[in-house]
């Protein structure tokens, strides 16, 4: 007789799903689920939902998103640069949502790594600069092809020249290539996004550590404080969104930009005198600034100002009535610099000589790598991924066109092989001189793929599952989620005692307030003045809304998580981490934020 | 304020001047001098205390009783004590000595509520309290209470306690000089004392402040449980607080003229003695004075309720703290990793695996 040892947090095959949701397995490939036949081994794994990075279930094609971001996030731990403890990370999609196990390495194959790895890594550390040149130029040619990549319709017949130049072929191979190129495109774009990161990671923890080491007691973000970059080109849209503020207040051309849509003020601007100084202005802007997602680029639905003009239209009427009001709204970049040095030079001069040299040289290793954290993100999940998005809206518009279904949406509710079936249905229904068979299947099939998709979203997620390792020691499961054996913990207690909320000290500072809960990045208008954000995540683009909200609370998210950075930027509080925060807390509730010890309370 | 052989302004004391006015004192002139707010005051320097004991035959009359003391008589010695402290204190000091200090208490305004202090000079030994030094009148008032207490506190050079700690350290008693610090008194509303580094375990990124309400003396002394407040020193962020019961506070009486302990009401007992603001204000203070001094400080504070918002934190004392500051601090045992050999250190076991 076997006693079933009862777990901490329940096995996957022991959840059930969401009423109404119960086929929610047909939206993802097998390879992503829980497999009756894998049951022992999976259920002997602790996996961590990582709401931070996937903080709703997503649709049926925005599953390349995972599978090549973790494809890619393994080949560089495993494969490239041999990383001692660590190889890549496991992930499963349940109820919609994603979970991940990273695989270590087996104590006694660590060892033979270590060589490898100093060789490779140390390469990277050593000529980063001149690598990471050359790696800028890689992802924008890459982008590039992205963008040269147009989808055709189909022609009613073939041109002459077709036939007279004996080409042979016909349009549809356009149609294929293209679809297929930009899978590729997609698939290199996330290759590189792991080139530089974990290196990056890995050089900062080595500081993190060592600054730990001499004060046990130094806040988290006052470690991040010594390395973080002012300049970081994630606050370049922002910061060219108060550029255009001040201008058109500057070129007197502000009043006409207050009300109205933003076709007919952009309009209306061009025929007022100077307004065509402002718009050549915001022009310049948008290309590359405004490849910004609301969201961060894993989804489908993710908007991209560029996409919708509306939303830093939105942002920049704020900012022109706060420029009117007197306040100052430029971020204090000198006052950042001076006070990052004076953090730095205070800890340091608390140090004795020996500890100061190697801080000297961690704190500058450190700082070498830490831009590629911050900046990566922009040319990836925004640029990059935002270019891909928009093709791949043209070929969803275009199949639409055929029939396929309703509107330019409906692409993504089909997996990226289902995609492979329809361009083929398209392409010989097209020669055959038939009807596609498509048009009876797939207006039923996404609608109810999409109310599946609705039922998982009105369920948050089970934040782990099976039993925890006694300690978590991969490393960048630490760095990048968070995820220690602490937070684990909490999420322990906080399960017992149904409502204790504690998380990271993500930026430093207490204060009350009235809690706006957000889901969803569209819900973002919804903001008011004084509230504090509450959210499973945020994302860099939301930084306009900080500049009007008091605190910030995610459910996940460490040290480095995005809201830490940009909040400690804004110097507002911030715990991050929380687990669930965000089901816990209901909009319009008081609540009382301690960034300093990582505490939320609800009054 | 003048100047004089008995008198130095805090305003004047200089470095050179720290065996004619003690310790006490002689932080109180360089934080005067520093720029921190300190409350005026003067010391009645080791030279008036010199000149009283070269007055009369007093220092005969010392010399003679302490010579016939039997230190293993507990009683004999507490009546030789009594004794010494009767023949000082019923006998006037020197005309110049007591019109130096008269002169000066006027200057600093009619009949102002005053701290006298001792104020000694053998400050490299461990134990303070040795010579008396605790010795502390407050809101003392008028130029004739002023006197006397300048007299008390010489006295206590020879409490019974003190002549007994100098005889088994083997320090001649009459080269134990004593200075005493005369102080504009503060009409403390809130008052205690900061560490620049965590008396607990010596950490220096910390800022560890005792707060209460009125004179900061029952923080000192242990009479109430103060509240605690812990401020990380580089970022300026409180990051605890313990708000206790502070059931009594330590004011002054205008009419006594003295500081008198009365029960704090109801209602204020268990309300922070100090607003945030105020807390970063002291820890801010406590700071400034650990760099001026380059080493961590053991400051006493208070807040000024006479004095605007802004400008009413002074400090009454700032001193070296002596007991992890005198540690060695443990070198690790191996060098520090660098390079890749760290990094691999580093992943292999990453700070945040290690359970808290």
């Amino acid at each position: 007789m076997t006693t079933k040892q009862a777990s901490k947090f329940p096995s996957a095959f022991d959840v059930a799903p969401p009423v109404g949701a119960e086929d929610w397995q047909s939206l993802y490939p097998y390879y992503t689920r829980f497999q009756e036949g894998s049951r022992v081994e999976d259920d002997g794994k602790f996996w961590f939902c990582n709401s931070q990075h996937w903080p709703t279930p997503f649709r049926s094609f925005d599953t390349i998103m995972l599978d090549f971001a973790i494809k890619g996030l393994g080949q560089y731990n495993s494969r490239h640069l041999l990383i001692p403890p660590a190889n890549g990370i496991e992930y499963r999609v349940l109820n919609g949502y994603v979970y991940f196990s990273p695989v270590g390495v087996a104590p006694e194959d660590i060892e033979a790594r270590v060589p490898h790895f100093m060789e490779r890594a140390g390469y990277y550390y050593e000529n980063w600069d001149s690598l990471l040149v050359s790696w800028k130029k890689k992802v924008l040619a890459t982008i590039d092809d992205l963008n040269a990549i147009s989808f055709e319709e189909l022609p009613e017949i073939e041109a002459l020249e077709v036939v007279t130049g004996g080409v042979g072929l016909d349009s549809s191979n356009q149609l294929l290539e293209g679809y297929e190129k930009a899978l590729e495109l997609c698939y290199k774009i996330w290759q590189y996004h792991f080139e530089f990161l974990n290196l990056g990671y890995a050089g900062y923890l080595d500081f993190f550590g060592f600054v730990k080491e001499q004060f046990p007691t130094i806040p988290d973000q006052a470690i991040a404080k010594m390395v973080q970059g002012v300049d970081s080109e994630l606050f370049r849209p922002d910061d060219e969104l108060k550029g255009l503020a001040k201008l058109a207040i500057e070129l007197g051309v502000a009043d006409t930009l207050k009300s109205g849509s933003v076709d007919a003020v952009l309009t209306a601007v061009g025929k007022v005198k100077s307004g065509d100084k402002w718009l050549a202005a915001w022009e310049a802007a948008k290309d590359p600034w405004f490849n910004f997602t609301s969201g961060n680029g894993f989804y489908s639905t993710d908007k991209y100002w560029i996409d919708h003009l509306d939303i830093p239209f939105g942002y920049l009427r704020d900012y022109i009535a706060r420029l009117e009001n007197g306040e100052d709204i430029a971020r204090p970049t000198q006052e950042l610099i001076a006070e990052r040095d004076r953090i730095t030079n205070e800890y340091r001069e608390m140090m004795d000589e020996d500890a100061q040299e190697v801080f000297d040289g961690k704190l500058a290793l450190s700082r070498m790598v830490f831009p590629y954290v911050e900046d990566h993100n922009f040319y990836i999940e925004h640029w990059a991924l935002g270019t891909f998005w928009r093709k791949m809206r043209e070929l969803s518009a275009l199949l639409s066109k055929q029939g396929f279904w309703e509107n330019e949406d409906g692409m993504f509710h089909l997996s990226r092989t289902e995609v492979r079936d329809v361009l083929w249905d398209y392409t010989s229904a097209w020669a055959i001189g038939s009807n596609i068979h498509g048009k009876g299947i797939w207006p039923q099939e996404i609608e109810r793929r999409q109310k599946i998709l609705e039922k998982l979203q009105s369920e948050p997620p089970i934040p782990a599952l099976n039993n925890p390792p006694d300690v978590i020691t991969e490393p960048f499961t630490i760095m990048l989620w968070g995820i220690t054996s602490e937070a684990v913990e909490r999420w322990l207690e906080a399960d017992e005692d149904g409502g204790g909320l504690k998380g990271m000290a993500g930026s430093p500072g207490v204060t009350e307030g009235t809690a706006r809960v957000l889901r969803n990045p569209d819900e973002l208008g919804s903001l008011q003045k004084g509230e504090i954000l509450v959210a499973p995540v945020t994302a860099p683009s939301w930084a306009p809304v900080f500049g009007k909200i008091d605190a910030v609370v995610t459910d996940i998210g460490g040290m480095m998580s995005h809201a830490a950075i940009v909040c400690r930027e804004y110097g507002l509080p911030a715990v991050t981490g929380t687990g669930n925060a965000s089901s816990v807390i209901k909009t319009g509730m008081r609540i009382r934020v301690d960034g300093n010890k990582g505490i939320v309370d609800i009054l | 304020m003048t100047s004089s052989a008995y008198i130095l302004s805090f305003a004047d004391i200089n470095h050179d001047d720290f065996a004619r006015v003690g310790g006490k004192c002689a932080s109180l002139g360089a934080m005067t001098q520093a720029g921190v707010a300190v409350p005026q005051g003067f010391a009645v320097t080791t030279d008036a205390y010199q000149a009283m004991l070269n007055h009369g035959n007093l220092l005969a009359d010392i010399k003679q009783i302490l010579d016939v003391l039997d230190f293993n008589d507990h009683d004999g010695a507490q009546q030789s004590a009594h004794a010494i402290a009767t023949k000082m204190t019923s006998i006037r000091m020197p005309d110049d000595v007591e019109q130096a200090i008269r002169a000066s208490y006027d200057a600093m305004g009619a009949d102002l509520p005053v701290a006298v202090r001792s104020s000694a000079t053998a400050e490299d030994l461990p134990d303070a309290s040795f010579a008396g030094q605790q010795d502390t009148y407050l809101w003392v008032r008028g130029a004739d209470n002023v006197v006397a207490k300048v007299l008390d506190c010489w006295a206590s050079l020879f409490t019974a306690r003190a002549i007994a700690y100098r005889e088994k350290n083997n320090i001649p008693h009459i080269d134990v000089l004593m200075s005493v610090g005369v102080q504009k008194m503060v009409n403390a509303k809130a008052a205690g004392v900061a560490m620049t580094l965590d008396p607990a375990n010596g950490d220096r990124t910390r800022i560890v402040i005792d707060s209460s309400w009125g004179l900061g003396e029952t923080v000192v002394s242990g009479t109430v449980t103060p509240d605690n407040f812990v401020v990380e020193k580089v970022l300026q962020e409180i990051i605890d607080r313990t708000i206790s019961d502070k059931h009594m506070e330590l004011v002054g009486d205008s009419e006594k003229g003295e500081a008198v302990e009365r029960d704090v009401e109801e209602e204020r007992r268990n309300l922070p003695s100090l607003s945030d603001d105020e807390v970063l204000a002291v820890a801010v203070l406590a700071k400034q004075l650990e760099r001026q001094y380059k080493t961590p400080q053991d400051v006493e504070w208070a807040f000024d309720a006479d004095l605007p918002d802004g400008e009413n934190l002074v400090a009454l004392q700032s001193r070296p703290e002596t007991v992890w500051s005198q540690k060695k601090v443990e070198k690790p045992k191996t060098a520090y990793a660098t390079g890749m050999s760290s990094i691999v250190g580093t992943l292999t076991n990453p700070y945040g695996s290690k359970k808290a």
